[in-house]
């Protein structure tokens, strides 16, 4: 992807990360409810997903998706607020804001995972 | 003071709406000097059809602004020094409108988009009614005011990715216009403006990007008015189907 | 492409989610601690109303905001009538949503 001159400042930033992790968590969604699902009928090929999630890579991939996900819900939490809460001279804050809180919780978990 | 070594390269899109392509030219580099008068010169001393678009040079009429170096910019004012990256400029027609000739867009799309958005006045009393007072304290008047020094301009048109991206959506200006208008004690369209900033292509479009607010010459925040829109469209919407 | 209704749904779907996504991300921290076992999670969510419930409509609100969410995606990327993107936009909601549901099941069921 190419940031072109008019792009690339902090809100239009925030916009396509947002978009970019909403698209990235819907297209993992089937598959971490396919995972899920195994957990009725075959809980043994479960078990063995979860093993195969040990590895250092899948970890740190884990930690990708959490912090796509904090991404999307801090982003959102931003845009709920700066679209229905008269705040309009804090949004770069809000947009900040809102990266760090991901990268806060994000590693929080990265940290517990190893 | 001017350098006399110095000059600044600058391609310029020429071409009409269905080809075109840029061309180079070599213009003298002054201390002071607006992009404006870069076209100007060229049009002057090299390319005498070149066409583009100009009235005041003050930066009131909001008809000269083109994509410098990628970029929305009412040309008039904006200082050569300021845009230019290593002496080279790229002096392009506005994004997201139809060329006609060389700098020249059709505006038309944007100034009908206004009216779509019942960016028109609505009145509702005659001359002979006394003159309604507008106290500027108002919370309404003050969002009023904060938008309705536009000039018209279409640089925030140009700078917008969901204008680029949805040929419907009526844009940052229109919208921020209709939220002036929301916000006008003297002006009965109320229910006009949401029901047109509420249909597909209204405020719903925006996609909070903010390029409008970076970009606008005026300082204005459309991204500002059309959250407005948005909270009042929202509220309408929620009272009614309740 | 996204009319007032839409728009709605997918503020008020996310308004929704937001206090899930915090519990689901305070459990998957809580939950990865000493390591992830089936046993484990089973354990905690088979035979619990609780986190049926909690799941449950987790599914459902987040099938209909990343339906929206898609759609408005794919009408910005690429030219798309209106039928085939209301066509796309109903599988999205409902393939999530039997899947969703279909794994929710699976680790409460008891």
């Amino acid at each position: 992807m190419i940031v072109r001159p008019h792009q690339g400042h902090p809100l239009w930033l925030a916009f396509m990360l947002h978009r970019i992790s909403g698209v990235a968590l819907a297209l993992f969604l089937p598959a971490h409810f396919y995972v899920l699902a195994l957990a009725l009928n075959e809980p043994e090929r479960l078990e063995g997903f979860f093993r195969w999630a040990d590895q250092p890579l899948v970890k740190i991939a884990e930690f990708g998706l959490v912090f796509l996900l904090a991404i999307h819900i801090f982003g959102g939490l931003r845009l709920l607020a700066l679209e229905f809460l008269p705040w309009s001279a804090r949004q770069k804050t809000l947009a900040a804001a809102a990266v760090a809180f991901s990268v806060f919780v994000s590693t929080t978990f990265l940290l517990r995972a190893i | 003071m001017p350098d006399a070594a110095a000059s600044l390269s600058v391609s310029v899109w020429r071409g009409g709406p269905e080809a075109g392509a840029f061309r180079s030219f070599d213009v003298p580099a002054l201390k002071n000097q607006t992009v404006l008068d870069v076209v100007a010169w060229i049009q002057r001393n090299a390319e005498p059809t070149l066409s583009y678009r100009f009235a005041c040079r003050v930066g009131m009429c909001g008809s000269c602004a083109m994509m410098v170096n990628g970029q929305p910019r009412w040309t008039c004012r904006t200082h050569v020094r300021k845009v230019a990256e290593d002496g080279r400029l790229e002096i392009a027609p506005l994004r997201n409108l139809p060329v006609i000739k060389d700098l020249a867009v059709d505006m038309d799309p944007f100034f009908d988009k206004w009216v779509k958005a019942e960016g028109v006045f609505h009145s509702s009393t005659d001359r002979a009614a006394d003159i309604a007072p507008v106290r500027p304290s108002t919370p309404a008047r003050v969002a009023a005011d904060a938008g309705i020094e536009c000039i018209n301009c279409a640089v925030c048109y140009a700078a917008c990715d969901s204008v680029a991206a949805n040929p419907d959506y009526l844009g940052p200006a229109a919208l921020n216009r209709a939220w002036t208008l929301l916000n006008d004690a003297k002006d009965s369209g109320r229910v006009a403006i949401l029901d047109a900033v509420s249909r597909p292509g209204g405020c719903t479009s925006c996609h909070s990007q903010g390029s409008c607010e970076r970009f606008c010459p005026n300082e204005l925040s459309p991204l500002t008015s059309i959250a407005g829109l948005k909270r009042e469209a929202a509220w309408r919407f929620l009272r009614k189907e309740s | 492409m996204l009319d007032m209704r839409l728009y709605m749904l997918q503020r008020l779907s996310a308004l929704v989610m937001a206090p899930l996504v915090f519990g689901h991300i305070a459990v998957m921290i809580y939950a990865i601690g000493g390591g992830l076992s089936a046993a484990e999670v089973l354990g905690r969510t088979q035979g619990s109303v609780g986190w049926m419930l909690f799941y449950g409509t987790f599914v459902v609100v987040v099938s209909i905001h990343a339906a929206i969410g898609l759609r408005v995606v794919l009408a910005e990327t690429i030219r798309i009538g209106r039928l085939p993107l209301a066509l796309f936009s109903w599988a999205v909601c409902l393939g999530l949503l039997y899947m969703g549901l279909s794994a929710v099941h699976a680790v409460t069921a008891s």
